[in-house]
């Protein structure tokens, strides 16, 4: 294992999507036991610079590998079907409908009540999107199909944003 | 040639190898150091059995000062000249100080272009982070004298809510002071090291930490000697100081009397902050002063205080709301709230906060106190005290870091609450053929335009081979490090060039005033700054034989024979230069050649001991 490993063989788990959250944050802090900068202190430059590419590189494998959107984009990435959401807007046909469907929900909605049933809509949207892309990654390996879920995926993440935007506004 | 002694692994050196390491509470009204001794941390007194210190110089005619009660003493009779507060300066600019007009001493901005504040003076000048640096000389004095030796080094602590401009004035402060700076640790997450320890309290506890010019809320999870901060939030320009302020406004207001003078508005604040301090003990209190040569004399009720403060209180309370939402928990998920800072005494501040949580908070530990003990047991550690010590710290950055973009926006790099150390990459291009130096101009904060952020610096990147407009990728690397401070870099892609950056601080200072500050006489380093100079190598030097050897003997098994030879080879050389070295630069040579040729072995090191922490756990879960 060295600084180029990937975030699974980092955190010593098997490279999938399916994780226990609570394993993950073990191994999180058993790791940065070993590298972070202060368990380094007292020892010389040349220790403490690398002690601090280890624990940054730790802390970058964390974050990636504890936020399942993040997850299910770095397997595709690493199987060969990178994400590129910035010129790549392929998503499931199902949801584009019901993209435009929530925008207009979201802009016509006039209460409280309204919005909050659209953010559990929402909410229930991004658990079974989360499910599919568990079941393309870990069953049937397609991760040009696990790409496009995980782009429904980015945008129901900024939708939801936007959803709680609309609440304070409402709220107020 | 003399034997190094060297200690068994895993154990404490031999109490004479001890190193004196110390946590120092820097605060805006009154500032202490602790340390551990024999396995308990303290704060050091001075000569009079005080552990407080007022954060407070006095610049006389001349060059001398005076620091702490000598300043305190004098404050009204020589207002203009006694320097409180001072913390509340770092890393600002003229601009940004609140009611300076308020204040009893002269405000100097930087000129044009904004940089940080100063002070006016009879003795000139000073900065405040001068004014910082001689408050820490005073306490590392204080330290040397406790245990007759020269202090190792220091852990300092900063609010959790200080941005990069407002750390890095600290840091540079104890550099003026001459002080070895182990690590700025958050004041909240000190506090959290003393009570949870001292607890031994598992689960997600709050700190409110109210002190005399800053406020500051962090959430944690304690869990086996991990300090996991989840959110942090506050305001760097909320404290005690204000509710002093606030009081004294509505008093004035109420009989109708207008300040002037320096001594006027010192002698105004003064009594607001007597008078508060006794209504956390009594009902109802005279506020008293001697104000344009009359005495004011106004009878004060708690009630009063408290609706004449509510807004500062509940102030503090929004951010508390806000550093939940950022770690995604609810009041009912909190365990626990600990009460910092010696402004937490206020009961209305205490009720508040029980309000607010729905549980009495906690308030065992001397608010004042428990800062500097936090610092001082993690300064116990860093310096290698405890090496059997389980303790960690994973902290947050409290702002967000970003660069700015074309239109005045914000391109956010790293968001708040990221655990540090953390860096970032983001590539740039340039836009015309043949362009050889990018401009980037880093900001720090949460909204969208470049106008509301705190700009840090301007880094200009020279040196990029000249390509057509756009085909150049200079990856532009962010880092920050344990201290919770940005560095940057940057490389060109397709040539490999590494880019020359000029850092211009928007509010700290440049290398060249720090050494000018040092190098002007500065009080405590008035000792010959040679032999300094060559006792803090012999130190480095000696520092790197212990460390590569206690590195040979537990992994020397990894190193070739040839590898091992050129290792001892570089020893022996260091060994034999610090016993007739003469000079510091010689010194720092051979120190350094050993530190390069140690690298790859640091190296395998680092990787070995990460591998190991894997394989402990892979057996555990088989």
């Amino acid at each position: 294992m060295n600084l180029q490993s990937d975030d699974f063989e980092l955190f010593g788990v098997p490279r999938r999507f399916a994780q226990e959250r609570s394993a993950l944050d073990a191994r999180w802090k058993e790791l940065q036991r070993e590298a972070h900068p202060d368990r380094h202190a007292a020892n010389s430059a040349a220790v403490q610079r690398q002690a601090m590419q280890w624990s940054v590189r730790i802390n970058e494998a964390y974050q990636r590998i504890k936020d399942p959107l993040r997850r299910a984009a770095y397997l595709c990435e690493l199987n060969g079907a990178p994400i590129r959401a910035e010129d790549n807007t392929a998503m499931p046909a199902d949801f584009l409908v019901q993209q435009m469907e929530w925008r207009e929900a979201l802009e016509d909605a006039e209460s409280l009540t309204e919005v909050d049933a659209l953010e559990a809509q929402v909410h229930q949207a991004r658990r079974t999107a989360l499910e599919r892309c568990a079941d393309l990654i870990d069953q049937r390996q397609d991760f040009a199909a696990a790409a496009r879920q995980v782009r429904a995926l980015m945008f129901i993440a900024r939708f939801a944003l936007d959803i709680e935007r609309k609440q304070e506004q409402l709220g107020q | 040639m003399a034997l190094l002694q060297i200690s068994e692994p895993g154990q404490s050196p031999a109490p004479h190898q001890r190193r004196i390491a110390v946590g120092i509470d820097l605060g805006t009204t009154h500032s202490l150091v602790a340390a551990v001794r024999n396995g308990v941390a303290d704060c050091l007194p001075d000569g009079e059995g005080r552990v407080l210190v007022p954060s407070v110089v006095r610049y006389l005619q001349g060059g001398g000062r005076q620091i702490g009660y000598a300043a305190v003493a004098a404050q009204q009779g020589d207002a203009s000249n006694t320097i409180a507060s001072a913390k509340r300066l770092m890393g600002r600019g003229l601009a940004d100080i609140a009611q300076a007009d308020k204040l009893p001493y002269e405000l100097v901005g930087a000129g044009q272009g904004g940089g940080m504040v100063s002070i006016a003076t009879a003795d000139g000048t000073k900065s405040p982070v001068e004014v910082s640096a001689e408050i820490l000389a005073s306490l590392r004095q204080r330290a040397e004298d406790t245990f007759d030796d020269d202090l190792y080094g220091a852990v300092i602590t900063v609010p959790a809510y200080f941005d990069d401009a407002q750390r890095q004035a600290t840091k540079d402060a104890a550099q003026l002071a001459g002080i070895n700076l182990l690590r700025l640790i958050n004041e909240p997450t000190a506090a959290a090291i003393a009570y949870g320890l001292d607890n031994a309290s598992e689960g997600v506890y709050a700190i409110y930490d109210l002190g005399g010019g800053t406020f500051d809320i962090s959430i944690l999870r304690l869990t086996q000697g991990v300090f996991e901060v989840l959110a942090t939030g506050g305001d760097s320009a909320l404290g005690g100081d204000d509710y002093d302020s606030a009081l004294a406004d509505w008093v004035l207001a109420q009989c109708g009397v207008q300040v002037q003078t320096p001594s006027d508005k010192t002698a105004a604040q003064l009594a607001a902050r007597a008078c508060k301090e006794a209504l956390t003990a009594t009902e109802s209190v005279a506020y008293s002063a001697l104000l344009a040569g009359a005495t004011v004399h106004f009878d004060v009720n708690r009630s009063d205080f408290e609706a004449a403060t509510a807004a500062l209180t509940a102030r503090s309370l929004a951010a508390v709301r806000r550093a939940l939402r950022d770690a995604q928990l609810t009041r009912d998920d909190v365990q626990g709230v600990v009460m910092v800072g010696g402004s937490t005494r206020m009961p209305q501040v205490q009720r508040a906060v029980g309000d607010f949580f729905g549980r009495e908070p906690l308030t065992n530990l001397n608010p004042d106190e428990v800062v500097a003990l936090g610092a001082a047991i993690q300064a116990n550690q860093l310096a290698g005290n405890n090496a059997a010590g389980d303790l960690l710290l994973l902290d947050v950055i409290p702002l967000s870091l970003g660069v700015e973009t074309m239109g005045g926006l914000v391109e956010r790099i790293v968001a708040r609450n990221e655990t540090i150390p953390t860096a970032k990459a983001q590539d740039f291009t340039t836009y015309k053929d043949g362009q050889t130096a990018l401009a980037i101009h880093v900001v720090q904060g949460e909204r969208d335009l470049v106008q509301d952020c705190r700009s840090l610096a301007r880094f200009e990147l020279r040196g990029i081979p000249p390509m057509a407009a756009g085909a150049a990728r200079i990856r532009v690397t962010f880092t920050v490090d344990a201290d919770g401070l940005l560095n940057v870099g940057a490389r060109e892609q397709i040539s490999g060039v590494e880019a020359r950056i000029d850092v211009k601080p928007s509010y700290g200072l440049s290398d060249e005033q720090i050494a000018r500050m040092l190098q002007e006489g500065f009080s405590t380093a008035a000792q010959d700054m040679q032999a300094r100079a060559l006792v803090e190598a012999r130190v480095d030097a000696d520092r790197m034989l212990i460390a590569t050897q206690s590195a040979l003997d537990a992994d020397g098994d990894i190193l070739s024979p040839s590898e091992r030879g050129s290792i001892d080879a570089l020893m022996n050389t260091l060994r034999q230069t610090v016993a007739v070295a003469d000079s510091a630069a010689t010194l720092e040579d051979a120190t350094q050649a050993l530190a390069k040729g140690t690298e790859a072995f640091a190296a395998q090191r680092m990787n070995r001991g990460i591998r190991q922490a894997l394989a402990g756990k892979n057996v555990q879960t088989l």
